[in-house]
């Protein structure tokens, strides 16, 4: 807007200039490519494997179905802690429902989706209609998750239904990637089905958001209530479908954390909700809501799980230095926010003013 | 209350529109459930512990001592939210972190040691200071950043346990010594928990802050409307700070009565799921989670009764593991009730009751 009204405009200016969804993305996709480009150089054979990179899509897709969730929940103004809670839930229910039922793979998807469904409803109704502070509702859904989850079945077990295990073996080939092993034998790059999920959601999630009448919608309210009530977008409706949105992925996301990892624990998911929410915010989703983009959001959570593999790599494998290292760089992230918005906020101002 | 308008106000109906109505009511249920499920839930009795000192045991005495940790903490948490709308919910992480130090400086840089290798005081005060330093992290995000207080402590949540785990090399340290371990059990002679005498102390020293400073007006004002309240020469911004810092404190009296009961410590386990208690307690103690006015007293007894839920639970066999989701289900019922719109409702529905009565 007011990059118009001057005659040539900065580097420095017109990149604050910059719509705040495309300039906080390009902040994380810079750092993404930074940091996997100095992992290749510095850390060397593991990260130029394709398999590497393959291995982090194939470890998170879940990751990658409840974050796009919850940067939806977070656009509007939200928030949604229970989504980790929700995972853990569903892997065991359809665990027992496999194994102990004598369950099928559609049942369980559909038990994944309803608990999902049923989520959503409540905690949406809650928010929108009820008026109550999303992060006392979904606090509240995340402790009534994990409490459940050990209801159903306390002890961890791996799931031996056939029809299961047979989907969770697929392997899906991508040509051309492969490596030589040591013996000189050549091995076929892979990912795994929830991979294909993941991208699905991410491609229909991002459409929808940027192109629908329904994911404007969501950016309007998030914005300013306000406004987007007076544009005559039902305000309530929007935020109860962010909700309903979020807990269905996170449904989903249980499904396919179940096809990766193949077992029902208490501790399956644990702290995913952190992961989620901090794999959003260095995507570029502002916590205040309006701003956010879900190709950010997957870049939050390849970066949040190379830096993770960096840790590792570098010999700080103690159980402790994930927890941390995901906290520093989301309070980064967090703090990186505060002060663009800031500033960005007093150099508006001074243009309006001259 | 405009006490103008009726002419006569006797004490129930002034309890009935107090604060203190949410958290008596609860205990009350509660205290009838038990009396109707098993009237020995309420049963003392005088006995002597291993060390021959006269001590009371029974649930009531359980709920005493345990709930005085949670009172501890729902001083802080309540000033938090008053000030800043939103709660503190790495407490039980930071709980972990304060114990992790007071256990690392008694037992000495090796961490084998199972005798104090310096002074208590010292352990506990070093605790102070690292706690009120991660207040100060959480404040300064917070206050200064802008960052929503759930989000903000949502970094600590989930460092905290590792970096508790860290402080001490992920060593399992024990202490086994008679004074430490008074903190958490009984002073020789006294039969009552000495939790309850710190708890006790906590609350008086609280109150007297309140009664003697400005305090307490300044955290309404900042909650109630941060904007007007910076108009009138407030710093909302230092009241929210300090208000973590003050929590913080609390934090670290909690570290100590937790890792004086055990004289040990485990990193993934110690105080989990407490941040949910305190933040029940606070609720339940009829003050918004919206920040703005409070009431201490009533989040001190609002502790105790979510401690009475608790061991209510325990007694009715329910595994540790599944206790967040009964306690889940009563804070959706506590913030279904306290939310606007459905008192809205209610209140429009006694309205119309009291004119029906008019016209009848």
């Amino acid at each position: 807007m007011s990059a118009k009204t001057e005659n040539k405009p900065s580097l420095g200016r017109k990149f604050l200039n910059m719509s705040d969804t495309n300039m906080l993305l390009s902040v994380t996709v810079v750092v993404f490519f930074l940091m996997y480009i100095g992992a290749m150089v510095f850390m060397g054979s593991g990260f130029l494997k394709a398999q590497t990179f393959l291995n982090i899509l194939n470890s998170n897709a879940a990751l990658i179905i409840t974050a796009c969730g919850m940067s939806l929940v977070m656009i509007t103004g939200g928030i949604d802690i229970s989504v980790g809670g929700v995972v853990g839930l569903v892997t065991m229910a359809c665990a027992v429902y496999l194994d102990f039922k004598g369950g099928n793979v559609a049942g369980a998807l559909g038990i994944s989706l309803l608990i999902g469904l049923a989520y959503g409803i409540v905690q949406g109704y809650l928010v929108a209609y009820l008026e109550i502070q999303p992060f006392i509702v979904s606090l509240a859904g995340m402790f009534f998750a994990r409490g459940m989850t050990t209801i159903i079945h306390a002890n961890p077990f791996n799931v031996a239904n056939e029809q299961f295990v047979a989907l969770k073996d697929t392997r899906i080939v991508v040509p051309g990637l492969g490596s030589y092993n040591r013996l000189g034998r050549y091995i076929d790059a892979y990912v795994e089905i929830g991979v294909v999920v993941a991208l699905l959601v991410v491609a229909i999630l991002f459409i929808v958001l940027r192109w629908s009448k329904l994911g404007r919608s969501f950016y309007a309210v998030g914005g300013n209530r306000q406004s987007a009530l007076m544009l005559g977008i039902n305000v309530k409706r929007t935020v109860f479908l962010s909700h309903l949105i979020c807990s269905l992925l996170a449904g989903l996301g249980g499904f396919v954390y179940l096809l990766h990892v193949g077992s029902g624990a208490v501790t399956n998911a644990q702290a995913m909700e952190m992961d989620a929410i901090a794999s959003s915010i260095i995507g570029g989703t502002m916590l205040t809501g309006g701003v956010g983009n879900i190709i950010g959001t997957l870049f939050g959570v390849l970066s949040l799980s190379t830096i993770q593999n960096i840790v590792a790599s570098a010999g700080l494998d103690d159980a402790w230095w994930t927890g941390i290292t995901i906290a520093a760089m989301l309070c980064l992230f967090l703090v990186i926010q505060s002060v663009i918005m800031a500033k960005k906020r007093k150099i508006n101002s001074t243009i309006t003013i001259s | 209350m405009s006490n103008a308008n009726i002419k006569k106000e006797s004490p129930f109906s002034k309890f009935i529109h107090s604060q203190m109505v949410i958290p008596v009511v609860a205990l009350l249920i509660l205290i009838v459930v038990n009396l109707i499920a098993d009237p020995s839930f309420f049963a003392i009795t005088l006995k002597e512990n291993n060390l021959g000192n006269p001590v009371l045991s029974g649930y009531l005495i359980t709920i005493l001592d345990f709930g005085s940790e949670l009172a501890i903490l729902a001083i802080g948490m309540a000033l938090v939210t008053a000030a800043s709308g939103g709660q503190d919910i790495s407490v039980g992480a930071t709980i972990a972190i304060a114990g992790s130090v007071i256990l690392r400086i008694l037992c000495g840089p090796d961490g084998q040691s199972l005798t104090p290798q310096a002074p208590i005081i010292v352990a506990f005060l070093a605790a102070v200071v690292v706690s009120m330093l991660f207040g100060a992290f959480n404040g300064t995000l917070v206050a200064y950043f802008n960052i929503p207080p759930m989000v903000a402590t949502l970094i600590l949540f989930t460092a905290g346990r590792s970096i508790a785990a860290w402080i001490n090399e992920n060593r399992l340290p024990n202490i086994v010594d008679p004074t430490y371990a008074i903190f958490g059990s009984y002073i020789p002679g006294i039969p009552i928990p000495t939790p309850f005498f710190i708890a006790a102390a906590c609350v008086i020293i609280a109150l007297l802050l309140l009664k003697f400073t400005a305090l307490g007006t300044y955290v309404q004002a900042v909650g109630i409307n941060e904007k007007s309240s910076r108009l009138n020469g407030i710093n909302p911004k230092l009241i929210k700070f300090i208000t973590f810092v003050i929590l913080g404190v609390c934090v670290s009296v909690c570290g100590l009565i937790k890792t004086s009961r055990l004289g040990t410590i485990n990193y993934s386990v110690i105080a989990k799921d407490i941040e949910m208690d305190a933040i029940l307690a606070v609720a339940l103690g009829g003050n918004s989670l919206g920040g703005g006015k409070f009431n201490l007293m009533s989040a001190i007894l609002g502790a105790y009764v979510i401690q009475f839920l608790t061991t209510t639970l325990y007694k009715f066999n329910v595994a540790s593991t599944a206790l967040p989701a009964y306690k889940a289900i009563v804070v959706i019922i506590l913030v279904v009730i306290s939310s606007p719109v459905v008192r809205e409702k209610l209140a429009a529905l006694g309205r119309k009751k009291s004119v029906a009565k008019e016209a009848a």
